[in-house]
């Protein structure tokens, strides 16, 4: 029997405060109360956070697979985005 | 292992122009211990297998709350009680992650559940047992979670990114676990003659099941390759459970237990245990639905998802009702 699909949210935790939120994996539920809820019940239950985030998972908009290269390989060349390119003589100290 | 079904060869061949270029970057990423994502491409069959696998493993998980639920009202103490409560609700997780890890492939858990449901999907062979005392909830802890850790550690480093996820938070869990069986086997091995009684013959009762789990003997298992060549599978049925025996028999042996494998003896030479031939055609026959609890299981779960079909239909209806009065709030305004 294949009933009518819950939606899918996705789910996001914060640790402890000061961290961010990280995505930790989704719950089907028909509304954002209960996606909290599934999300508490499901991914928390050993103290893992103090807070949750629930997102449709139909409203994250994600970079193609095919892109990562035209997307992220140029910055690989760019050496001089890095501290560590320039040379600061050893008696300048540390900078 | 709760994927021993597995045991046929995906043969089909779906594969379209262009595909061998993409399959070479496909394997290298695999050789290269990077994992597959989501939405990398992957070959069908790749997909297929692991929707098999994973969709196996989570309908396991969410059966394998039945033979420990039926202790749960019986627990001999508050402290046994919350504890199996606990990892009841652990199982439960572990299907929710799966189901999860499966649907980043494209297939809708309703599907899979309908697979599970109509018995088309399998599930571990050893969830068909019956739990008969307390003690059954002891040895489950102890055998058949230990078994699973010893199969999941390595799926922890498969090459599919969201299954190894999932499965790093599974192992994490499990081991409480199986703590929580082997200290309930301790306590009945400490306790009375009739205690310990009742802690031998679940061992008895369950040593076999537990072994059968791995699935079947290398030589007869013939999905391998594939699963090897893309890192879904590290190391063989027969070399996981090798290394389960060689971890679990001296835990017996501490217990003051005997194993009901007159075969079973250290192999000085090697270090390793060896045992007794399995009856592979039990194994056989409780996979295909022959089982002592095969039939109540599934009528339980129909059943279970019957009577909760219209807490799902109203929590649907409200959602949509409160969808539209937002709607219409907004266009009042």
């Amino acid at each position: 029997m294949v009933e009518t699909a819950m939606p899918i949210w996705e789910v996001f935790i914060r640790p402890r405060s000061g961290l961010p939120h990280r995505h930790c994996g989704s719950v089907h539920a028909p509304d954002a109360t209960l996606a909290l809820q599934a999300a508490r019940d499901v991914y928390t239950r050993r103290g893992e956070s103090v807070s949750i985030w629930v997102v449709p998972s139909a409203a994250i908009i994600a970079s193609d697979p095919n892109d990562k290269d035209q997307l992220f390989e140029p910055t690989s060349t760019k050496v001089y985005r890095h501290p560590t390119f320039y040379d600061i003589p050893d008696e300048v100290g540390h900078m | 292992m709760y994927t021993q079904a597995l045991n046929t060869k995906d043969t089909s061949d779906t594969s379209r122009p262009g595909d061998s270029a993409r399959l070479a970057v496909f394997q290298a990423t695999i050789d290269a211990e990077d994992k597959i994502e989501a939405n990398d491409w992957m070959p069908e069959a790749y997909r297929r297998t692991l929707v098999r696998q994973i969709s196996q493993h989570a309908h396991s998980e969410v059966i394998g709350m039945q033979p420990e639920g039926n202790w749960l009202t019986r627990a001999p103490s508050l402290r046994r009680k919350a504890a199996l409560l606990a990892k009841i609700q652990d199982e439960a997780g572990h299907g929710l992650y799966l189901y999860a890890a499966a649907e980043t492939l494209g297939v809708r858990r309703e599907e899979l559940y309908a697979q599970l449901l109509s018995g088309k999907a399998k599930y571990s062979s050893i969830f068909n047992y019956p739990t008969e005392t307390w003690a059954d909830i002891g040895v489950i802890g102890w055998l058949v979670d230990g078994a699973a850790i010893m199969n999941q550690i390595p799926l922890c480093r498969c090459s599919y990114g969201p299954y190894a996820r999932a499965m790093i938070r599974v192992c994490k869990e499990e081991s409480f676990h199986q703590r929580q069986g082997y200290e309930i086997m301790l306590t009945l091995c400490r306790g009375t003659a009739a205690q310990k009684a009742m802690a031998q013959d679940a061992l008895n009762r369950w040593w076999w099941p537990a072994l059968m789990m791995f699935g079947p003997s290398d030589t007869d298992s013939i999905h391998s390759a594939d699963s090897v060549r893309w890192k879904i599978k590290r190391f063989s049925n027969d070399e996981l459970r090798q290394r389960f025996i060689d971890a679990t028999v001296p835990q017996g042996l501490h217990l003051g237990l005997t194993f009901p494998d007159p075969a079973l003896r250290l192999d000085e030479a090697s270090g390793h245990w060896q045992h007794g031939e399995i009856d592979w055609a039990e194994f056989k026959r409780v996979l295909a639905g022959g089982g002592p609890m095969n039939a109540q299981r599934l009528a339980h779960r129909r059943q279970t998802e019957d009577d909760g079909a219209w807490v799902r239909e109203a929590a649907l209806a409200f959602a949509e009702k409160r969808r539209q009065a937002k709607v219409t709030r907004v266009a009042a305004e």
